[in-house]
């Protein structure tokens, strides 16, 4: 019995071996040598002390933030509603549906749409304000991630308020709360895991954006998705890229174990009610 | 007669698919009373308290409150809890949290939330429980959670929705008592829902006899059972015997080929009755001095009477229960008094049951 189950178990080690553990060690390995190939901590040190690299950090944080509060607001009464609606499966397909479009296509069909020629320049030629520059812009950067990033934060927020039995916000009403108050008492609490879940999915991709920064955001937005791409393809500094890619890696982890679920706290009757 | 505090009248229900739960439902309740919703599942009961509490819209008829219609009310503004058949805890809150709920929204002081809610504790037997989590209670503690917690606000008008189902004989019965006196205490009105005709019978002021969306009876826990108004409701309310028989004129009855003297009168010469006798109303004696005979067909011991059942002559079955056993020689004779004979009318409507019980029962 434990033998077979066992070997049924070798796939997955080699898959996890081969592309998860394998390509961190290599990483961790890159990022302790220089270009020379030798030992250094050279890299790290670079980055620790380099205003450029602590910059870019805090942009790719300060945009991921951005996408994901931006995502998350439009995300979580979009889900509320999705799921009092009729045809509830017709509409989640079409929200779904872009995800299965390459990332590069949406991208190139935003270009289309933002650029001096484009469709929303004509329209706002035509009523007389254009055209403008919205291409290459941080608000263009921001439309275009958030369109990309929605469906990973319905989703799971779907979910949860679907699976949220309805007769808690009966009780909740029953007892006299408002709708407000039923929505920040029990219908907020008891969905924050598909909250929490949407968080992490949205703001941990959205850390190491490289694409969407040059296409849409002309370079003018510069995270350290960008710096790696720049090292690996450009200056040929894996070692560096590498170095950026494990702090990414660490701050990845940060995120899931800020967002995880971690066991309530006990609270004693004699201590005080917090409100 | 007080005011009543609550008034259903003409009250229809059909769901969205179509399918109507309640049809013509006319209820009065009066402020401080205890009422029984009784019938199988299925009949409408939890609708009717999902009509009071405001989780759904009647279709057609009023619901009023202290003679206010608030059939748009939210639920939130009336003044009635819910116990509810399902408890619908708050799984992310923890037992202190959970009876607390109504107190907190209602911003009371702290030291008076704490007080109350752990004397509601107290009360469904659940002292020290209050830091566990919902997922750590058994299903027979979270009803009781779910009764401190629409206690604990003592509101107007309690709903409770079967809120005794999941415990144990023993708790059931220390939970009626403590239900039953803090209603009184209180003077709190309850709507108690179930389907155990017993703990009906011993905690009402009132009952509603509730079927296929209809209330076939209302009354007393004595008139119900004394006077069934029909086949269904004397089935439901206890254990009878039910024979047919004809009405020969006021006062006279024929059943299984004989002619008794009975309590009943009203009715056309010669109409096709059904007659109730209950078992505990049927007295054992000699098979000559019997208005029946019936043969013992198996007698039981119920532990506090025997439970006999006897077949007469036309294969009729009898059920009998009596404080002594049967004793030698299978053939007993059966007596009871004209009063202890009950005449139930085909298809006769509650309310001319109950003029026809008016006029000629008085004298
Ligand atoms: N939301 C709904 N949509 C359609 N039909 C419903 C709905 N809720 C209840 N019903 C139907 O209405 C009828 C009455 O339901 P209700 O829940 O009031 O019964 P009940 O007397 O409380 O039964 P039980 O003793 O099993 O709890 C049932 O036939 C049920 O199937
Ligand atoms: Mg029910």
């Amino acid at each position: 019995m434990k033998q077979s189950k066992r070997f049924f178990m070798i796939p997955y080690f080699i898959w996890i071996g081969l592309f998860v553990i394998a390509p961190l060690v290599l990483i961790l390995y890159q990022s302790l040598t220089n270009t020379q190939h030798q030992f250094t901590l050279q890299n790290y040190a670079t980055y620790g002390t380099s205003t450029t690299y602590l910059h870019m950090s805090l942009n790719s944080l300060w945009y991921a933030f951005l996408i994901t509060a931006i995502t998350l607001l439009i995300s979580y009464p979009a889900a509320y509603f999705l799921s009092k609606l009729k045809h509830q499966q017709l509409w989640l397909l079409l929200i779904i549906l872009p995800t299965w479009i390459n990332l590069l296509l949406k991208a190139y069909a935003f270009i289309g749409l933002l650029s001096r020629t484009g469709s929303v320049n004509q329209f706002l030629t035509f009523v007389g304000i254009g055209p403008q520059q919205l291409l290459f812009s941080d608000a263009s950067f921001l439309l275009v991630a958030t369109y990309i990033e929605i469906p990973f934060m319905i989703l799971p927020i779907y979910n949860a308020i679907v699976e949220l039995n309805p007769a808690l916000i009966n009780a909740s009403r029953d007892l006299g709360a408002t709708n407000w108050q039923t929505f920040r008492r029990v219908i907020f609490p008891l969905t924050i895991s598909g909250v929490k879940a949407g968080v992490q999915a949205v703001f941990i991709p959205s850390l190491s954006l490289f694409m969407l920064t040059r296409l849409i955001g002309g370079n003018r937005v510069i995270t350290l998705g960008t710096a790696i791409e720049e090292h690996f393809m450009t200056t040929m500094n894996w070692g560096m890229g590498s170095t950026i890619g494990v702090v990414l890696i660490v701050m990845m982890f940060i995120i899931m174990a800020l967002t995880n679920d971690r066991r309530k706290k006990r609270r004693e009757v004699n201590d005080d009610e917090e409100n | 007669m007080a005011a009543p505090i609550i008034e259903l009248q003409g009250i229809t229900k059909t769901y969205d698919d179509g399918f109507t739960a309640l049809s013509n439902i006319n209820m009065t309740i009066e402020p401080g009373k205890f009422y029984s919703l009784l019938g199988p599942s299925g009949s409408g009961k939890t609708t009717i308290l999902r009509l009071i509490a405001g989780f759904t819209n009647a279709s057609s008829g009023a619901i009023l409150f202290e003679g206010q219609k608030i059939n748009d009310l939210p639920a939130n503004q009336r003044k009635v809890n819910t116990v509810f058949q399902n408890y619908a805890l708050f799984p992310h809150l923890d037992v202190f949290e959970n009876v607390a709920f109504g107190l907190n929204l209602q911003k009371r002081p702290k030291a008076e939330i704490k007080k109350r809610v752990l004397d509601a504790l107290k009360l469904v037997q659940l002292p020290g429980y209050a830091n566990r989590e919902i997922s750590e209670l058994s299903g027979g503690q979270q009803q009781r959670v779910a009764i401190a917690r629409a206690i604990v606000n003592e509101p107007k008008v309690l709903l409770l929705d079967e809120p005794l189902s999941a415990l144990d004989m023993k708790l059931r019965q220390d939970m009626q008592y403590e239900l039953r006196e803090l209603q009184q205490r209180l003077k709190i009105t309850f709507i108690f829902v179930t389907h155990d005709q017993e703990e009906a019978l011993a905690m009402s002021d009132e009952i509603f006899v509730v079927n296929d969306g209809k209330i076939l009876q209302s009354g007393t826990p004595v008139d119900i059972y004394d006077e069934p108004i029909n086949h269904f409701v004397a089935n439901f309310i206890g254990e009878s015997n039910i024979l047919p028989g004809e009405m020969l004129a006021d006062y006279q009855v024929e059943f299984v080929g004989k002619t008794f003297e009975c309590a009943d009168a009203g009715m056309k010469p010669n109409e096709k009755v059904e007659v109730v006798l209950r078992p505990e109303d049927l007295d054992v004696t000699t098979a000559e001095q019997g208005k029946l005979v019936v043969t013992v067909d198996t007698q039981l011991f119920r532990g506090d009477h025997f439970e006999i059942i006897g077949i007469d002559d036309d294969g009729n079955e009898w059920l009998i229960h009596s404080t002594n056993p049967v004793r030698g020689g299978k053939h007993i004779g059966l007596t009871f008094e004209p009063e202890d004979i009950h005449v139930m009318r085909f298809g006769e409507k509650e309310a001319d049951f109950d003029a026809r019980l008016e006029q000629y029962e008085e004298d």
